[in-house]
């Protein structure tokens, strides 16, 4: 028999083999090899948290097309007739929904993260599997909410007869930066929200300011330059400039690319260790 | 470090500490946490640490079915939630090898707005299936529910008793290696109990390793091969089954030296208290099988219609008989307004010979638990003489005894 025993902590394959529970002690990240065992407990959790938002609601997945034409309708208002801000030749609609497609998977994702590890305490304090699960199927199950809203964007393309260029295929890449930003983002205030019951409360209100500190109603060429590169330390800031990069051969700044990508893995980093921190203990203090 | 065979487990030198307080208590709130490095006091000071558990050992062979005994509050339940890996130890190291399945709270993890076959899915892949296994097993799990009509109804629409079944369903379907069992065999009704403790014996006759936590000893002595006995966070006793339960219940004997009004093992709102007891035979005497028996119960306030229930169980505490006020027969003379104290005769006791506990309950009139002691004190039964024939202690009898003639036809 094969003895797998991967430092301090717990190890387990699936099969005969060994595991060894010890203390876990000092820093330490979530265990990704553990995850990844227990996928099929993430992807039933995905479709768990998938099937029910949309159960007894009479317009049904309807609602994540919604949220958007509401948003977009306001935004378009406000920002674009009243304040008369520049969308850098694109129809103002398209320009808006272009970003908060992005932005309200962030926005939703981080925000039901956050609440997850009290919603499913029961879970966590009777059965062992890799917490994380917990935070990243709150998240995963907005992904057809974004299928939904790309097919939303497609038809505002259809509609204002705009095309893109070949920097479209480069959108993939920013979505995958927002996924990485939103798990990171996630799983911090997941861990955050368990420990300290404060979090809950000022993430819905931290999230609404977010949005006003993210160029999903103006663009960020808005920002006098001293201030682009801190403003770009906003993970969604590079996200959405790269959007509407891609999309309409916007420009987007080197630094502002950087800036955020280097915000977006520290988030990921932070939130592995400080998530593989708090588990440990969620059973105790949740 | 070489491992253990498939279904063994080492445990060696488990230990759990937990800081005192409540348990939102444990760790500093975000206040203190941001104040800390303003702060000279280190907040954790003046909290003495609890240990649950201090120094836990012991090994389980393959295909062996462990009984784990031990009072409420002896660390039980947290070591069950160490194996199964729910928080972690203090200090210590366990080796196991195979899929680890717990029966602990059934259930757990059913999502209300899904159906039943969704729930199924879902509570599997928790517990550690292939959607694959599941679907192999899904008939198998929905006719041992016996729920088949419902599988494609969201359970919010279950009665607690479908909601139970159909949790032991998928639980027990699992087959782990390694399968820890706790207190789970008292769920649904009657039925389907003995349905649970089929399977339980099912499982173990596969070869599987099982570890059972339970308050019915005779299901530990009839199931289980070996017992360890646990006390303030340390095995104090490992042995055969019979060996180990005489241990638990002569340490509860002990306990009962105690003064009532000193007990800390009672339940209830506490307002009123149970603060004496006594059992004597009709004449002052000791209680004797078939003859009469006097129990005499004194609280601490007299209190308006309190009510009181007290259940006799056998030496291996399953329940005898139940006397409760609420219960009226006619011919009881309690008066209405303030009680202190209650007696109940039996005129003839026709219980065998052998040692017996009582579990008492007091009840205010709002049906509200005011004091309720799992064992309150325990007592012997002598021999005596039920229907003219003499009855003399043998276990193998069963507990009761009636008069009886018999007769050629």
């Amino acid at each position: 028999m094969r003895v797998v025993r991967a430092g301090p902590g717990v190890d387990d394959r699936r099969d005969l083999e060994q595991l060894v529970i010890t203390p876990r002690q000092g820093c330490r990240s979530i265990d990704l090899a553990d995850i990844w065992r227990y996928r099929e407990v993430v992807y039933f959790l995905v479709w768990r948290d998938f099937k029910v938002r949309y159960r007894q609601t009479l317009l049904g997945a309807a609602w994540a097309a919604i949220q958007p034409l509401l948003t977009v309708a306001i935004f378009t208002f406000l920002f674009s007739r009243l304040a008369g801000l520049s969308s850098g030749g694109v129809p103002y609609p398209l320009f808006a929904i272009a970003a908060f497609i992005p932005w309200g998977f962030f926005s939703a994702g981080v925000g039901s993260a956050t609440n997850c590890m009290n919603s499913n305490q029961d879970l966590v304090k009777r059965i062992y599997f890799p917490r994380v699960a917990i935070p990243l199927a709150a998240i995963l199950s907005g992904l057809p909410d974004l299928i939904v809203g790309l097919a939303l964007l497609a038809v505002f393309f259809l509609y204002y007869g705009v095309i893109p260029g070949p920097a479209a295929l480069l959108l993939p890449l920013f979505l995958l930066q927002a996924l990485v930003a939103t798990v990171g983002f996630g799983i911090i205030l997941a861990a955050a929200n368990a420990r300290f019951r404060d979090v809950g409360h000022a993430v819905p209100f931290v999230l609404q300011i977010a949005l006003l500190a993210t160029p999903v109603g103006y663009a960020s060429s808005v920002i006098p330059e001293p201030w682009r590169l801190l403003y770009a330390l906003n993970p969604m800031v590079g996200v959405i400039d790269g959007v509407r990069m891609a999309l309409f051969g916007m420009p987007m700044t080197l630094g502002t690319a950087l800036a955020s990508l280097v915000a977006t893995l520290l988030a990921l980093v932070g939130g592995m260790l400080y998530f593989g921190r708090i588990e440990r203990s969620l059973a105790d203090i949740l | 470090m070489s491992g253990v065979p498939a279904g063994a487990m080492k445990v060696r030198g488990i230990a759990k500490r937990y800081r005192t307080g409540q348990p939102g208590d444990m760790l500093p709130d975000l206040r203190e946490t941001l104040m800390s490095p303003f702060s000279r006091r280190p907040t954790q000071e003046g909290r003495p640490p609890f240990w649950a558990l201090r120094d836990i050992n012991f090994d389980v062979q393959p295909g062996e079915i462990l009984g784990i005994l031990g009072r409420n509050g002896a660390g039980k339940s947290t070591l069950l939630k160490i194996l199964s890996r729910i928080v972690h130890p203090t200090a210590g190291r366990i080796d196991m090898a195979g899929r680890l399945g717990c029966l602990l709270e059934v259930g757990t993890g059913f999502h209300r707005e899904l159906t039943g076959r969704e729930n199924v899915y879902l509570n599997g892949a928790i517990l550690g299936m292939s959607r694959r296994e599941i679907g192999a097993k899904l008939d198998a799990i929905v006719d041992f529910a016996g729920i088949a009509a419902f599988i494609d109804t969201p359970v919010k629409h279950y009665s607690s008793g479908m909601y139970l079944r159909l949790g032991f369903a998928v639980a027990a379907h699992v087959e782990p290696e390694i399968l820890i069992i706790d207190e789970v065999l008292t769920v649904g009704d009657a039925a389907f109990q003995a349905k649970c403790i089929r399977k339980v014996e099912e499982l173990v006759k596969d070869g599987r390793t099982v570890l059972i936590v339970s308050h019915q000893l005779a299901l530990v002595q009839k199931l289980c091969s070996r017992a360890i006995m646990i006390q303030e966070g340390v095995v104090v006793a490992d042995g055969r089954p019979d060996a180990i339960i005489g241990d638990y219940l002569s340490g509860l004997d002990r306990h009962l030296d105690v003064d009532l009004r000193l007990r800390t093992d009672r339940r209830g709102r506490g307002h009123v208290r149970l603060v004496g007891l006594q059992i004597s035979g009709g004449d002052g005497a000791s209680v004797a099988a078939g003859g009469p028996a006097l129990f005499e119960f004194e609280v601490s306030s007299a209190a308006a219609a309190l009510e009181c229930v007290f259940t006799i169980y056998d030496s291996l505490g399953e329940p005898v008989c139940t006397f409760d006020t609420t219960n009226g027969g006619g011919g009881d003379s309690l008066k209405d307004g303030p009680r202190r104290s209650f007696r109940c005769h039996v005129p003839a006791l026709n219980l065998r010979p052998g040692r017996y506990s009582i579990g008492m309950t007091i009840m205010s009139h709002d049906g509200e638990t005011e004091d309720d002691l799992e064992i309150a004190c325990t007592f012997d039964v002598l021999s005596g003489f039920i229907g003219g024939r003499e009855i003399i202690a043998d276990p193998a009898c069963g507990r009761v005894e009636f008069p009886h003639r018999w007769s050629a036809a």
